[in-house]
């Protein structure tokens, strides 16, 4: 089965499930003056599941005839590309987001810039300090102090 | 109205204006083009300086230079790192992006610097003539027409279904409505499909989603295979628009100045529906080799939206105004900002204050005008993005939207949910599911679901679709923009099998 129809079936999934809330769970918290309303909160959903799943249901089933066309990256061979980088920098992203509050803006971001540049196989570490310490100083002197958005500078334990 | 005109020139030309205008757009701009600082925030940023200005036509220059700009700016991040930072600006990079990759970034900025100008221009020009009787027209919209209008929009999705790929654009779009229910609605007060969920009480934020959709997912790709990568480094190319060009995207501008001018008077369908409008009907009526261009790079495709977004911007100005009614988030906070002034816009604002009135049309113009002598030098500059090593660019536009997640939530959360739909949206571009609807249907399932509701809850039930013939109308057309490409597309299948068979 192709992916685009396996695709299909996840969704089939999503859409029943959130159909099941939709039509069954949803209504019994539903206050007694609110039933008496045109519209439920449920209404929307419950069209909106019935319509997703027949969708997904027509493609899972090819009820139509499409056009293979050729992909920009074959996912068949995907082990062919640069894999482990992008794997890498996607885990990079999901410590970033875990670090940006404990250790704060200003360490997080430089660290986040050299670390990402290191991966995709950057050595020059003479240019890649200088630029990833100044941008990021850049951008928190914009975002916190001209446009005034609060973001930790420092870890917290510093008293950032 | 001749004397309201001179009266605004000698306002808008005074050299304290001029400067205002011209450092508005110029801060709108840089600021604009950073994804996750649209022009309301930014907005709302200049406000205290405004304020502090007193003046109350100079703060209205100083803003809607900056309004402009903004607008400007958040296309240059859809056309060159397909990164949109604002809901106009998204149908932009469906074709400006395209560009870019073929080395045409230059001639795409230039493109959208002209449509822009174009569609502001002839927008203020038609507010100036219009804005007193379009104060009526747009009390006459009501929530149907509203829901009805919406469903317009999202009949949008059949400008992206390729062949045979329909039920693959329809369920991107219901995904896109289903996601837009997560949250507490504005009409129940109830949390829906949250799981319980504290961080998905407020929904999904718009920007976490365009940039896990678009920004996220090409990134991936340029990692995965570097040889793709945008501009390479090559000299910023075909910077001008040959005379050619220019005769095929002059009927697409005059068009879509005044749609666009028309749905944005209309209060909160605005920007983001007019390019999406704009850029499904000009993909309808072009020809079927234009048409097979359209995503893949065509002048008229990202011309279309970048006029019409710019157009429905001037046209919210008009119930601003006429009426004191602020038709979209950013009006409100023009409103906000012009009754600290001591200046309440409505209908007798063109009497009593003619000169504030006829200023901020004159300033539009100047705006208008600055934006383009200041960014048509600045292009091959801009475009030079590009041109930056990848491996110090695939981090910055990581990191940026990153930031453009965190800042508009201030949410650590919001970035986790970036990289898991990161990862979903590349997996849906890997089995050829089209993105744009998913957007399109999550930033009007809101706006669509409210409207519904109301207008259900006044006519105790769905007797609005027959009872108002204007909804009826509007529904007409939603259905036509469907069903005519589909039928186009079997025809010619029948008609190329015919071929086959005769072989």
């Amino acid at each position: 089965m192709a992916l685009d129809r396996w695709i299909a079936l996840i969704l089939a999934g999503v859409c029943l499930t959130y159909g099941y809330t939709a039509w069954f769970t949803m209504d019994g918290e539903l206050a007694p003056f609110m039933q008496r309303n045109p519209i439920w909160p449920s209404t929307f959903p419950k069209v909106l599941s019935v319509i997703g799943l027949a969708a997904s249901l027509v493609i899972l089933l090819g009820l139509e005839k499409a056009k293979v066309q050729k992909a920009e990256i074959d996912y068949r061979r995907l082990t062919d590309y640069h894999l482990g980088q992008a794997l890498l920098l996607l885990g990079l992203m999901v410590a970033y987001a875990l670090c940006l509050r404990p250790l704060g803006f200003l360490f997080s971001t430089s660290a986040f810039l050299i670390l990402g540049s290191f991966i995709l196989g950057e050595r020059k570490w003479l240019v890649m300090l200088p630029v990833s310490l100044l941008a990021t100083g850049i951008v928190w002197y914009l975002v916190q102090q001209v446009l005034g958005i609060y973001l930790r500078p420092l870890p917290g334990f510093i008293g950032g | 109205m001749l004397e309201g005109l001179l009266i605004g020139l000698q306002t808008a030309l005074s050299f304290q204006n001029l400067l205002m205008v011209i450092g508005g757009c110029l801060i709108g701009t840089f600021i604009g083009m950073l994804p996750g600082l649209g022009p309301m925030s930014i907005i709302a940023i200049m406000i205290p300086v405004a304020i502090s200005m007193g003046d109350p036509s100079a703060a209205l220059i100083l803003l809607a230079g900056v309004y402009y700009g903004a607008i400007f700016g958040g296309s240059t991040s859809s056309i060159l790192l397909n990164a949109p930072g604002v809901a106009g600006t998204v149908a932009s990079s469906f074709d400006g992006y395209p560009m870019a990759k073929q080395g045409k970034a230059g001639k795409a900025l230039t493109i959208a610097a002209i449509a822009s100008f174009a569609g502001g221009s002839i927008g203020a020009l038609l507010l100036m003539i219009f804005a007193p009787a379009l104060s009526t027209v747009a009390l006459l919209f009501h929530s149907a027409e509203y829901f009805a209008l919406m469903v317009v929009g999202l009949s949008a999705i059949a400008a992206f279904a390729g062949t045979g790929q329909v039920a693959k654009a329809l369920m991107m779009t219901t995904l896109g409505l289903i996601m837009a229910t997560v949250g507490e609605g504005a009409l129940f007060n109830l949390p829906r499909f949250t799981m319980g969920i504290m961080d998905l009480q407020s929904g999904f934020g718009f920007i976490t989603l365009a940039m896990a959709m678009f920004a996220l997912p090409e990134a991936l790709f340029l990692v995965l295979n570097p040889k793709a990568q945008a501009g390479k480094g090559e000299e910023i190319k075909e910077l001008r628009v040959t005379r050619q060009e220019a005769k095929s995207i002059a009927p697409v501008i005059g068009r879509q100045s005044l749609q666009g001018f028309f749905i944005g008077v209309l209060p909160g369908a605005g920007a983001t529906i007019a390019s999406f409008l704009g850029y499904a009907v000009e993909r309808n009526i072009a020809s079927k080799e234009e048409q097979s261009e359209f995503g893949k790079g065509s002048i008229k495709g990202l011309a279309a939206p970048e006029t019409a977004n710019n157009a429905a911007c001037t046209g919210s100005f008009v119930p601003l105004l006429t009426l004191g009614i602020p038709g979209s988030g950013t009006t409100a906070i023009l409103l906000g900002a012009l009754i600290a002034l001591n200046v309440t816009p409505g209908p007798r604002l063109m009497i009593d204050e003619p000169q504030i009135f006829w200023a901020v049309i004159m300033s539009m113009f100047i705006g208008n005008l600055v934006l383009l002598v200041l960014n048509l030098p600045l292009i091959p500059y801009i475009a030079k993005v590009l041109a930056i090593p990848r491996n110090y660019l695939i981090p910055f536009i990581l990191f940026f939207t990153l930031m453009g997640a965190y800042i508009g939530q201030n949410n650590a959360t919001e970035l986790l949910l970036l990289v898991a739909f990161g990862i979903c949206a590349t997996a849906l571009r890997f089995a050829d599911y089209p993105l744009a609807p998913l957007l399109i249907g999550f930033i009007l399932g809101g706006m669509l679901e409210d409207n519904f509701s109301r207008s259900m809850q006044l006519y105790d039930g769905i007797a609005f679709i027959w009872e108002r013939p204007m909804t009826l109308g509007l529904l007409v057309i939603a259905a036509l923009l469907v069903i005519l490409p589909s039928y186009r597309n079997r025809r010619a299948r029948l008609r190329a099998q015919g071929v086959a068979d005769g072989d």
